[in-house]
């Protein structure tokens, strides 16, 4: 019971830091904000409904405190154009973390599958419909704004695939998504 | 940088934050509901009110826009492209009216206030069996823990300096994870030692 509260709540600071990190290269060169890398690992090591909570656990405490990207809270976020990714944080992170659970494969292309499938195609497709509402604009009009991210998304899946194949091996019991 | 509450006191700052929130929440959506006139109307009183509170008040309303600019990018070129400036502004104005009003709460609402609207909002858990105590240790818990963690990435960051003269790379990620399993593992330790949940 602590275990579980502890892990989330850690995770959801995860988050935050990961966002406050000043850029740091993925390859070189490309420098990356890794708010949603943190998404993705609370799907892929704590498992589909703890990561979603320590989601959520990390929006709610952004509704008081700036710790969205860039200094921003929850509500300047879901009154931006970028309120269809806020919305798709759990949602990936729940996506993510239910095939890490339930695909039963090396660890390894297991949490690369999730993380593609929720870090990149649910969050994505949560974070068009919102742009095309807020910025009224078509959906196919709105997925070409998205264009550009998706080759640092594929670069990020493939890390947080690795980072967590790596925790799986280091701290085997603290992996919840496959202990 | 724990929150962002303007030192200018405004009449905001004494509205309950419950309050606060909901006229939030119906204002956004009015903004996107109104045409016309009355939209033009809603978008000058939204300005009107932070030049009311003074420029220092203006002035970091305006600092918090700053992450929008990106956005105002594509619908200029969008639209002066496709030559619907008018649509475009309105879209732009919309935007940029939206994010403010939610910065008005942000800007006048201190922290423990919209913690204690959450930990009201969140109370009907109980029902569900949920300790309605834990939500808001896991809430206090992450506001100790990001500074933790920002130490240790900076500490991460200054051994990968000492020894390389690269950008560091995003191979700090992984022991910046495991610290924060770590310590997980360390606080759940010591809240069982202490009675436990």
């Amino acid at each position: 019971m602590e275990r579980n509260l502890t892990h989330i709540a850690l995770f959801a600071a995860l988050i935050a830091a990961l966002g406050f990190l000043p850029k740091i290269d993925l390859v070189s060169g490309v420098p990356i904000t890794a708010q949603s890398l943190g998404v993705m690992l609370c799907g892929t090591v704590l498992g589909a409904k703890r990561g979603a909570l320590a989601v959520l656990l990390f929006l709610t405490v952004a509704l008081a405190v700036p710790v969205l990207a860039g200094f921003r809270t929850t509500l300047m976020a879901l009154n931006s154009p970028t309120a269809g990714y806020i919305i798709g944080f759990p949602l990936a992170a729940f996506t993510a973390g239910l095939v890490v659970e339930r695909l039963r494969i090396a660890i390894f292309p297991a949490a690369f599958i999730g993380a593609v499938l929720g870090g990149i195609g649910v969050m994505h497709v949560c974070g068009i419909i919102g742009m095309s509402v807020m910025l009224g604009k078509s959906l196919p009009e709105a997925a070409l704004l998205a264009l550009p991210f998706l080759a640092g998304d594929l670069l990020k899946a493939g890390l947080a695939a690795a980072v967590t194949q790596s925790m799986a091996r280091l701290r085997p019991a603290s992996v919840l998504s496959r202990a | 940088m724990l929150t962002q509450i303007s030192p200018v006191e405004t009449p905001l700052h004494r509205w309950p934050a419950g309050l606060k929130l909901g006229l939030m929440a119906l204002a956004s959506t009015a903004l996107f509901l109104l045409q016309g006139w009355a939209f033009l109307a809603a978008v000058s009183g939204v300005a009107a009110f932070y030049l009311s509170q003074g420029l220092t008040f203006t002035r970091s309303g305006l600092r918090l826009l700053r992450p929008l600019w990106p956005f105002l990018l594509v619908l200029a070129v969008w639209h002066l492209w496709l030559w619907q400036p008018e649509q475009g502004a309105t879209l732009a104005l919309r935007m940029l009216a939206a994010v403010s009003v939610a910065n008005l709460v942000t800007l006048t609402t201190r922290l423990d206030a919209i913690l204690a609207v959450i930990e009201w909002v969140l109370a009907p858990l109980r029902h569900l069996g949920m300790d309605p105590r834990m939500p808001a240790l896991a809430m206090a818990l992450v506001i100790r823990f990001v500074p933790v963690l920002l130490d240790k990435a900076s500490l991460l960051m200054q051994a990968w300096h000492a020894r390389s003269t690269r950008r560091v790379s995003a191979r700090i990620i992984l022991p910046l994870a495991l610290a924060a399993l770590d310590d997980a593992d360390h606080v759940a330790e010591a809240l069982r030692a202490r009675g436990g949940l």
